[in-house]
């Protein structure tokens, strides 16, 4: 496997290659441009950089008054803050006007590590996929984030694109497309589906491994737009495989696993189970102990399948 | 018409529909009905036939609660018809309760959470900086949305980016809801806080359309954004509306709407 890349490298990454091409995209953070990489972006457009200072709510609004110009910006801060700390501007000030801003948000989840409870948000994905006409990304990889920060810079409309601290290994090919709007197989499977987000793909399909050694055949499959979802790849194997297990690193309510169970018990009701944090807040710890005791493991994953199929 | 005139009629047609819909805000559609007025009768570079025109002045009615305003104006200068007036707050309406851009042409910002409208008004000024563009962008907030957070975060983002071209008022009626300003939360003395964020600030009548005029042109020569500090009262030209914080937000009826119209309609030629 290649190298492990964090997929908020990755966006700053892309943020400076769209710069180069893309004039109208403007970049604002709130003091966290060394943490979140915008800072490649301010050194190489210092003119296209705006820092906001710590002013997430403020930082909300100017970005919405640039996008009402043309400009299409995109917002970086912590999660917690960047979603959190700014709902109600992200909500009244940028999807209820139906502007096309990117609120970027990195250090999601418990992979935040040191840092503690307070700076891992487990609830941004339920947050912003609240919002109506709202479009939430969650890339599996350095790969997928690039393809979906240019997606994002010409998609019309508001989205959120959710980032992770922790280099996490490549599960998509280098030819990989991303598509807002399109869960893809990255694994043939008959007997159980494993729906992932996050750096939980690459979880998904060790444990689709693990399985194989059990004689399970585990299909995995990317959700990486839990927003709008991809209902017809999620109904399709549900159906074809009979079991369903989600997996993400956030809440286990209001995340992937529920937009899952959603589309599922109205269309085909299918045994489930969903491997995510179970309605805890999280700690301070390195991110490897972390995901071990939050059971955001390929073990877990493969043990909840087994459990389903019995 | 004179800008006198189109203040008069702004407030007639204001309390006229508030009136037709049954609720709304009439106190603070009052009090800042001759900054509107003003502003769209005289100042704005607006075009009622090509409402997204690029170059064009913006204006956030941050106090999106005085929409009826906004609306009487945008109407008086022919972006929609007079008559859809009559349909504020209506189902299927876009006249929408609070401003909406998506529903209504000439509106720029969505507004109605107050504190939220002063950092739009930010992007768009620094958007124009951006682009080499010289319209100003014009916000009108409340005194007591003064103590909003994010009002004072926008203001030293305005000043830290030198947003010049930013104008913007302070309808200091001295009252909300729960009571007068002074009560609920005391933001006084707010001429010294927004000079003490970086802004040029002038206190004036803003009722008095000359010292609006002239602050307005003042604010164009400064090289910091703007803050016009306008005195203003509550209700203003209904007698048992002014000053009285009942008028927040209930519409009159019965007799009380008979009363408030045949006061504005003097003076008013429709
Ligand atoms: C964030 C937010 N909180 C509460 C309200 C409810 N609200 C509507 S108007 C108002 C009082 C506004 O007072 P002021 O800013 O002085 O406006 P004016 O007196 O000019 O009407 C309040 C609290 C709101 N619209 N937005
Ligand atoms: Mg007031």
């Amino acid at each position: 496997m290649s190298e492990k890349i964090a997929t908020r490298d990755a966006y700053g990454k892309a943020l400076v290659e769209l710069g180069k091409e893309n004039p109208a995209v403007v970049v604002l953070d709130a003091d966290l441009s060394h943490s979140t990489k915008t800072i490649k972006f301010a050194e190489a457009f210092p003119q296209r950089f705006f820092n906001a200072g710590i002013a997430e709510a403020n930082m909300t609004g100017v970005a919405a008054g640039l996008a009402t110009a043309g400009k299409h910006p995109f917002i970086s801060s912590f999660a917690v803050f960047a979603a959190g700390r700014a709902f109600e501007q992200i909500r009244n000030s940028i999807v209820y006007p139906n502007l096309s801003v990117t609120v970027a948000a990195s250090h999601a989840g418990v992979t935040v590590g040191e840092d503690g409870g307070s700076h891992q948000a487990i609830e941004d994905i339920g947050l912003m996929r609240l919002l109506p006409g709202m479009t939430v990304i969650v890339p599996a990889d350095a790969i997928e984030t690039a393809g979906a920060v240019r997606a994002l810079a010409s998609y019309n409309g508001p989205s959120y694109l959710r980032l992770g601290r922790l280099a996490v290994p490549q599960v998509n090919t280098e030819d990989y497309q991303f598509q807002v709007g399109k869960a893809t197989v990255l694994k043939e499977g008959e007997t159980v589906a494993i729906f992932a987000c996050g750096l939980m793909v690459a979880k998904a399909l060790e444990a689709a491994e693990k399985l194989a050694d059990q004689g399970i055949s585990a299909a995995v499959i990317n959700v990486s737009t839990i927003k709008p979802l991809d209902n017809e790849t999620i109904i399709a194997y549900a159906k074809k495989c009979g079991a369903v297990v989600t997996a993400e690193e956030h809440n286990i309510i209001g995340g992937l696993g529920s937009a899952v169970a959603e589309v599922l018990a109205e269309n085909c009701p299918t045994k489930m189970a969903r491997v995510g944090i179970e309605d805890k807040f999280g700690q301070s710890g390195s991110p490897a102990e972390l995901l071990e005791l939050y059971g955001l493991t390929a073990e877990n994953i493969a043990q909840k399948a087994e459990t389903l199929l019995k | 018409m004179t800008t006198e005139a189109f203040a008069a009629e702004l407030r007639f047609r204001a309390i006229d529909m508030l009136i037709k819909a049954g609720s709304g805000h009439p106190g603070g559609s009052l009090s800042a009905a001759d900054i509107i007025a003003y502003l769209f009768n005289e100042e704005l570079n607006i075009n009622p036939q090509n409402p997204d025109m690029p170059e064009r002045d913006r204006f956030v009615l941050c106090k999106g609660h005085a929409a009826p305003a906004l609306y009487c104006a945008l109407a008086m200068r022919g972006f929609f018809p007079l008559k859809e007036l009559d349909t504020l707050r209506k189902l299927g309406s876009p006249l929408q309760g609070h401003p909406d851009m998506k529903k209504l042409p000439g509106v720029d910002m969505s507004t109605g959470s107050l504190g939220q409208g002063l950092s739009v008004a930010c992007g768009m000024a620094l958007a124009a900086k951006l682009d080499g563009q010289s319209n100003n962008v014009y916000a009108v907030l409340g005194d007591g949305e003064q103590a909003e957070g994010q009002v004072w975060e926008a203001a030293m983002f305005a000043a830290h980016y030198q947003l010049d071209k930013l104008i913007a008022f302070l309808d200091l009626n001295g009252l909300q809801i729960d009571g007068t300003t002074k009560a609920v939360m005391d933001s006084a003395p707010l001429d010294d806080k927004w000079r003490s964020f970086g802004w040029a600030v002038q206190v004036i009548d803003g009722h008095d359309l000359n010292a609006i005029k002239a602050a307005v042109a003042k604010a164009k020569t400064e090289k910091t954004p703007s803050m016009i500090i306008a005195k203003t009262v509550k209700g203003k030209g209904v007698s048992f509306m002014e000053n009285n914080v009942d008028w927040h937000g209930a519409a009159p009826k019965g007799e009380q709407a008979e009363l408030a119209l045949a006061e504005l309609r003097k003076g008013v030629s429709l």
